[in-house]
């Protein structure tokens, strides 16, 4: 690309942290603007609609607790991802892992027949298989054959789904439901306790917590951790070391899917209590991890902040649906944006530009 | 034009010249590839390019064709001066280049690479029918038979050869340029190339001709331009020289750096490499037999010019490459069927080529660096966690021991020097008291500072007991720190030779493929 | 129902299905050739669908509307365009990133378009003389409308072009070898732009006959991933457009049959078969001879840049 004489652009050899997060800041702040605009085109006047989603998710306790609640697969999913990406797996098939520990857990409530203490970690147990196996399939091809990521684990994002949808049509339809497809209700010990009076099924809050926390030691402070890292920044290296593709692959694939998936058995046992459609379950929550773990830099404790931003967004978008009569959907809007704009304002961390008059060599 | 030892300059006569390239200069970080360099090439000439890698052909034929500006001289074409911004503008003038590496787009057709980027006067449609009469046409005048309609990656090497030559037929070159074409070619293949280049001379073209193969020279061209650490050595007429005369121009001595150079205590065999064969990355067979002792307490020279087997003997060496057949044996075990790690374990360091690329994580600091082969054993790393504390100590020790000059050790290693990388590079395979060191061009583009404190390690290394396989492209490198010198050609070990005995011309013969010796020690 | 009145509804179904996909998947085989792997396909189709009911609704005009819809494709994959080739950004995130943005804007601008049907839609045409012929007749050539047969057309138009024409051969060098392309003075950056720009304009043209064609009104998601399906099938097609148009017609069979099949396949699992065969061709193609010959062109996805970057 031809710049003009008066713009020189020069490689910046290591941005600092400082550097990146004003940069991501600005992003947000340069999307919200431009949504702002749409707003205005709407005829609805943005300062009302950015209050709104302020006092619908920060403003009361229903808010607070509702935009938690569409944290917590967010989170969840978002530490997965961020030690995926890591490894330069490029796991956008999160919904579908999310949707195959859903499929899991309602397997085991329904019909495993286990005693009642045994039912809820059953479910989060097989629920992180099955997410770690629907992971572990892309996985196996990248590191076997070099099959692209990306393909591979979107298409199986649409198989999960098409499986979904005949298990709630046809084996697992619920008698009780009268012709709906939806499976049965949980029974009672098969549904994840909430916080008294929210919708916060806390033991997937907690997990998410701790997996964060786990997460950013593991990959920080440990062996495996190092390998994923140095896998993942410079595989040439990572081969010179003797360091196994293979083995970073899959270990971040299981860890990533198995997250997931037990995101998938939050929403089943702690919202729904049945398994149904898979548009119910997730919103494109396997989508909007991806840019929770990228704007937290793939650092899961940073993923905590993040999830809990774009959960405040998941809730505004509840929230304008009913003060302004603007459809859900604005949600994507506000996500595309943002992710534009932060992979738009990567090329600014890259690179310094600076305008003025021409320097000397 | 620069003499040496009273040979016979050629003269060329302004007016026939085709080319003349004068006083170009070219420099890179932290190296000047042309240095002032004057040639003349004649119409109807083969004209070769002789000297090692690094003196500067590949870079000052890449500048004629477009690919890279000169930072001094200029060019000119027919007696006029021309500025050839592109490859483009270089067909445009009718030169045509033919790469070691091709440019060609495998999954293309033959016709279809010939055409490409070429807006036809026919419109947007391919017409085929006249494109492979031409191409037909022009294969059948020179003798480069092709099918048109094959897939490029369905041709082998020297077919694909042929099909850049045509490429460049196709588009009225007149000017021929080949770098370094039969590295890749059979002895058969060869013959038939050198058959097509007279008859392109015959009907009036002018090739000029990359090489460090002095065979090559002697049989094929009509004069040679000997080019050495980017300057121009002689050009002299093929019929009034001879190999002896060109290894030495090619080889040369410079400035020696000072080093102190201990008497060899040589010890035990530690390395018994037998008849190693392995291919490189295109599948070609890149070693074919070698066999050598590495002892320890000695540094053992592998001489050569890259692309003759060095790169894949490194990487056979450090489980980075499987031999097919043969053995290195480092005490018991076979080095040649061990992975990377199992390498690593035994006490053999690596210093590679791409000491950036995959010496170091560039976005990781110093210190991780610094662990990036011992982090799996303690003191580094206790159970599974990473000892932050020990990797620290290590890194401040190393940093100093090494003189690796950073603000401190979480530096991130993008940030340093050549210099200081390397030394990074050397303070991490280093620790540890290895019993083989593997060295692959270790002081290719560093400042003279740094060149001689590694210099200085290495040797450092060899007196502590170590046995030292170092590679390098700088025979003034090899010449200083070897205790002996063998010397790689087409994947062969042409001879060794202990260092006192070294005689550069036959060293140079040995190194452009003219000469063995018995290898005896 | 008689086997005939059968293969007809099957047939005539299959077309009608068939050719959105074929247009959106032309367009990314175009794409992938130069290079660039485009997941907003998605995105771009549902804004051209909406475009297309916005216009043929206000206008009357249909074909207007199908006008619009290519030309509000080709705008939209243009911020894909910048954000790869220009920025030379992570080309996966931002085709997501178009997705979203795609879906959330067309949800947004086209809440107040929901419900009303069209009452303009594109006419059927009936083929005279090819409509007699049995069987083949009224499924093909009856009941149809213009663009379906356009589909046609374009699938070989532009395989012709691809793989008969200079355009065609710098299309495929840049997706290649776009290092050997760019020292023979291809500009790189600028056939890159135009085949996301031809992608845009397909798939958005694609969804444009959803809303003006097929089913003649505006919902919210109404391409119901269909642009997934699209990315699946460039794969399948092995990046031929020939083959493209087969694959498009056999997945809309596919799709039509699993209703039909209701009583002996469950519905939702044959809809699984356009995402595993693509995965199986990519397993199948991942060996080395049939990589060469028929796999992803080998620059996809990497961003081009001269030089040390």
């Amino acid at each position: 690309m031809r710049l003009p004489g008066w713009i020189t652009v020069k490689r910046r050899p290591a941005p600092s942290p400082w550097l990146v997060f004003g940069i991501s800041l600005a992003a947000i702040a340069a999307a919200l603007i431009v949504a702002g605009i749409f707003f205005q085109i709407y005829g609805v006047s943005p300062f009302r609609a950015y209050g709104d989603i302020l006092r619908g998710a920060l403003g009361s306790k229903l808010g607070v607790t509702e935009t938690i609640r569409r944290m917590i697969p967010l989170l969840v999913i978002g530490v997965g991802l961020s030690v995926a990406l890591r490894a330069l797996f490029w796991n956008i098939g999160a919904d579908g892992q999310l949707l195959m520990g859903a499929v899991a857990a309602s397997g085991i409530a329904l019909f495993s027949g286990l005693p009642g203490p045994l039912l809820l970690p059953a479910m989060l147990l097989g629920g992180f298989l099955a997410g770690a196996a629907w992971g572990l399939v892309p996985a196996i091809l990248k590191a076997r054959l070099g099959i692209n990521d990306v393909i591979t684990t979107l298409m199986l994002n649409y198989v999960a789904i098409s499986i979904v949808e005949w298990l709630i049509h046809d084996p697992w339809k619920g008698p009780t439901m009268r012709g709906f497809a939806y499976t049965d209700k949980f029974p009672a010990a098969a549904i994840l306790p909430t916080i008294a009076g929210t919708r916060i099924h806390w033991p997937t809050l907690l997990i998410g917590l701790v997996a964060a926390i786990l997460l950013f030691l593991i990959v920080k402070r440990t062996r495996v951790g190092f390998e994923i890292r140095v896998a993942g920044e410079n595989p040439h290296a990572a081969r010179f070391s003797g360091i196994s593709q293979t083995k970073v692959t899959l270990f971040a694939m299981m860890i990533s899917g198995g997250l997931a998936g037990i995101a998938g058995v939050g929403e089943v046992a702690g919202i729904h209590h049945m398994l149904l459609a898979p548009n119910n379950i997730s919103l494109g929550y396997g989508y909007t991890a991806i840019i929770v773990a990228w704007l937290a830099r793939r650092n899961p404790l940073a993923v905590i902040l993040t999830s809990f931003l774009f959960g405040v967004i998941m809730r505004g978008g509840d929230v304008i649906k009913v003060s302004l009569g603007l459809p859900f959907q604005l949600v994507n809007v506000f996500n595309g944006l943002i992710l534009f704009f932060l992979i738009g304002s990567e090329i600014l961390m890259r690179y310094r530009i600076r305008v003025g008059r021409r320097q000397q060599a | 034009m620069r003499t040496e030892a009273g040979l016979t300059n050629s003269v060329s006569e302004g007016s026939k010249a085709v080319v003349e390239m004068k006083g170009i200069v070219k420099r890179f970080p932290g190296v000047v590839a042309n240095d002032g360099i004057d040639l003349a090439i004649t119409r109807g000439e083969i004209h070769c390019l002789l000297g090692e890698n690094g003196a500067g052909k590949t870079t000052l034929m890449r500048i004629l064709y477009g690919l890279y500006q000169p930072d001094g001289g200029e060019i000119l074409l027919g007696g006029e001066p021309v500025r050839i911004a592109s490859p483009k503008a270089a067909l445009a003038h009718r030169i045509g280049m033919v790469h070691q590496h091709f440019h060609l787009v495998p999954t293309l057709s033959v016709e279809e690479n010939i055409v490409l980027g070429l807006s036809g006067g026919t419109g947007p449609f391919l017409r085929l029918r006249r494109t492979r009469e031409r191409i037909e046409q022009l294969a059948e005048e020179y003798g480069l038979s092709v099918d048109p309609t094959a897939k490029v990656w369905q041709l082998s090497v020297g077919q694909q050869q042929r099909v850049e030559i045509l490429k460049a037929l196709y588009r009225d070159a007149d000017v021929l340029i080949m770098d370094e074409p039969t590295s890749v070619l059979t002895p058969q293949e060869v013959d038939a190339l050198f058959g097509t280049l007279r008859t392109l001379v015959d009907d009036g073209l002018t090739v000029v001709f990359i090489t460090h193969k002095l065979d090559e020279v002697m049989e094929v061209s009509d004069r040679v331009t000997v080019l050495r650490k980017g300057k121009v050595v002689s050009t002299v007429h093929t019929a009034e020289t001879s190999k002896a005369q060109l290894a030495t121009m090619m080889v040369g001595r410079e400035v020696v750096f000072r080093l102190e150079k201990r008497p060899p205590h040589r010890g035990e065999t530690v390395l018994e490499v037998d008849d190693l064969h392995a291919h490189n990355d295109r599948g070609l067979p890149a070693l074919r037999g070698v066999s050598f002792d590495l002892h320890a307490g000695e540094i053992l020279g592998v001489a050569g010019v890259s692309g003759n087997g060095q790169h894949e003997l490194s990487e056979v060496l450090t489980g980075l490459r499987k031999a097919h057949r043969g053995s290195a044996i480092l005490e018991t075990r076979d080095l040649a069927s061990c992975s990377a790690r199992e390498v690593a374990d035994l006490g053999v360091a690596h210093v590679p080529t791409e000491r950036i690329r995959m010496g170091t994580v560039p976005t990781m600091t110093i210190q991780e660096n610094l662990i990036l082969k011992s982090y799996r054993t303690p003191p580094f790393c206790r159970w599974v966690f990473l000892d932050d504390k020990a990797a620290n100590r290590h890194a401040c020790e190393a940093m100093e021991a090494y003189q690796i000059s950073a603000p401190d050790e979480g530096t991130i290693a993008k940030t340093l020097s050549g210099g200081n990388i390397q030394r990074l590079v050397l303070a991490r395979e280093l620790c540890g008291s290895p019993k083989l060191v593997v060295a692959a061009h270790p002081t290719y583009g560093l400042d003279v500072g740094a060149t001689e404190q590694i210099r200085q390690v290495l040797l450092d290394q060899r007196d502590r007991g170590a046995g030292i396989l170092l590679i390098s492209e700088d025979l003034d490198e090899i010449l200083q720190l070897s205790d002996r010198i063998l010397v790689l050609f087409e994947g062969e070990v042409m001879g060794i030779v202990p260092c006192d005995e070294a005689d550069l011309e036959e060293i140079g013969l040995m190194m452009a493929g003219s000469h063995r010796r018995e290898v005896t020690a | 129902m008689s086997w005939e009145s059968w293969i007809v509804a099957t047939l005539s179904r299959t077309l009608a299905y068939g050719t959105p996909l074929l247009f959106a998947t032309l367009g990314e085989i175009y794409t992938e050739r130069a290079g660039v792997l485009n997941l907003g396909v998605e995105g771009m189709m549902i804004v051209g669908a909406l475009s297309a009911f916005v216009v043929a609704y206000t206008t009357g005009n249909p074909w207007l509307g199908v006008l619009v819809s290519g030309v509000v494709g080709g705008a939209f994959s243009m911020i894909h365009a910048f954000a790869s080739i220009t920025l030379r950004a992570n080309q996966v995130v931002s085709g997501l990133a178009l997705t979203m943005l795609g879906l959330g804007l067309s949800g947004v601008v086209g809440r107040s378009w929901e419900g009303w049907p069209l009452w303009t839609p594109l006419r059927e045409v009936t083929v005279p003389g090819l409509s007699r012929i049995p069987i083949l007749g009224p499924a093909l050539f009856e009941g149809q409308n213009l663009l379906v047969y356009i589909a046609v057309l374009m699938a070989i138009i532009l395989w012709f072009v691809l793989y008969k024409t200079r355009i065609g051969v710098t299309i495929r060098s840049v997706g290649e070898d776009p290092a050997t392309a760019d020292s023979l003075g291809v500009n790189v950056a600028r056939v890159r732009y135009l085949c996301v720009l031809v992608g845009g304009i397909l798939a958005g043209i694609g969804g444009g006959y959803l809303s003006v064609a097929y089913r003649p009104s505006w919902t919210d998601g109404m391409t119901a991933g269909m642009g997934w399906i699209v990315i699946a099938l460039t794969i399948f097609a092995f990046w031929n457009p020939l083959l493209g148009l087969v694959g498009a017609y056999f997945f809309a069979m596919l799709f039509h049959l699993s209703f039909r099949l209701q009583a002996w396949l469950a519905p939702e699992l044959l809809k699984t078969m356009p995402y595993v065969l693509a995965i199986v061709v990519l397993i199948v193609v991942s060996r080395g001879t049939l990589q060469k010959r028929m796999g992803a062109p080998s620059a996809l996805t990497i961003p081009y840049s001269r030089g040390e970057d």
